[in-house]
């Protein structure tokens, strides 16, 4: 049997002048090695998928798989980010190496982050490193606050996307502050991807369903139990919610309202 | 000479470039980049690029993040 859908009139995903059919970003962190990493995107159905930029083992396993043989440029767009940085010289520094790495790719995740045990982000570092970057030709995409103030600024410097978290990175808490990612949606004119916070599939389908863009996330998928099947889950919340957001829901009433008619009763 | 790679000191042959460095080290082929002293080397310099003593080395490459 087959369903029909209705059809969506939906405008494509379009990040620094590329369009992507997928909504759902991933990170590659904290998996247990490269299979379930590798099985998870492809669960995924992400096109995006975000990389770190660290240290070359000197003198160790020179022959230990490296994560791009799995994730093979052409495939996927990669986006490498600056998780770590805590000044927007690192921040810069670690955009451009990844720049080199990738051989002259301009799309990066920058995060400025100003504290070890919230991750929220430097705001004033944020908004310094965004204009460096913009000014040096990055494409950048932007984790910050789910401040609406910010957040326009952040796009008036040049941002390709803004990136306002849900809860803290990693916390898993879903979208602690509704109002204000509605608020930044409303605003925008580039792409807004909720980034961190989401722990599970309804978490997800609320974001998408406040009229995000999309969202990123890296520990709901590889902290489940089962990583592929969460990030099948993700994948279907994320069409689910922006499906739901696209049709408009139905207004909020207090009490109740028949769905049966009265006329006709027969008793 | 003496010089720093990924914080760690290595006395290797004076006059040695970038792309010899990157064979001692057996990483030929791999997809890295390469900064000394804070300055991003590109890739097509590696051979001409010559360490001398004190330079800091960082080599670095993609790993899983999010």
């Amino acid at each position: 049997m087959t369903t029909e859908t209705a059809p969506v009139n939906d405008k494509p995903l379009i990040i620094a002048g590329k369009t992507y059919q997928s909504r759902l970003l991933v990170g590659t962190g904290k998996y247990k090695n490269n299979e379930e990493t590798k099985q998870a995107i492809e669960a995924s159905g992400a096109e995006i998928i975000t990389i770190a930029v660290r240290r070359t083992n000197i003198g160790q396993n020179p022959d230990e798989p490296n994560l791009l043989d799995i994730l093979p440029p052409d495939q996927y767009t990669l986006l490498p980010n600056t998780a770590g940085c805590y000044t927007t010289k690192d921040a810069v520094r670690t955009c451009r190496l990844a720049r080199e790495l990738l051989d002259g790719h301009k799309l990066v995740k920058l995060e400025v982050l100003g504290d070890e045990k919230t991750l929220f982000p430097d705001i004033t570092a944020t908004l310094e490193a965004a204009e460096i970057l913009v000014k040096d030709g990055f494409d950048v995409m932007v984790y910050t606050s789910d401040d609406p103030l910010i957040a326009k600024r952040l796009e008036d410097v040049g941002c390709a996307a803004v990136m306002p978290l849900a809860a803290p990175i990693g916390s898993g808490l879903g979208i602690r502050n509704p109002y204000n990612i509605l608020t930044i949606v409303e605003n925008a004119n580039v792409p807004i991807i909720v980034d961190a916070g989401v722990g599970t599939a309804s978490d997800s389908a609320i974001a998408m369903e406040l009229g995000c863009d999309g969202i990123l996330m890296n520990t709901a998928i590889a902290a489940a139990q089962n990583p592929a099947l969460m990030a099948s889950a993700m994948r279907k919340a994320i069409e689910a919610g922006r499906e739901a957001y696209l049709a408009g829901r139905m207004p909020r009433k207090r009490f109740a309202s028949a769905s049966s008619p009265i006329e006709g009763l027969f008793f | 000479m003496n010089i720093v790679i990924n914080g760690e000191q290595r006395a290797l042959d004076d006059g040695l470039n970038l792309q010899q460095l990157i064979s001692i080290l057996e990483l030929e082929n791999k997809r890295l980049a390469i900064e000394v002293n804070q300055e991003i080397v590109p890739r097509s310099e590696y051979a001409d690029y010559i360490l001398k003593q004190d330079d800091k080395v960082e080599i670095v490459q993609a790993i899983g993040g999010g």
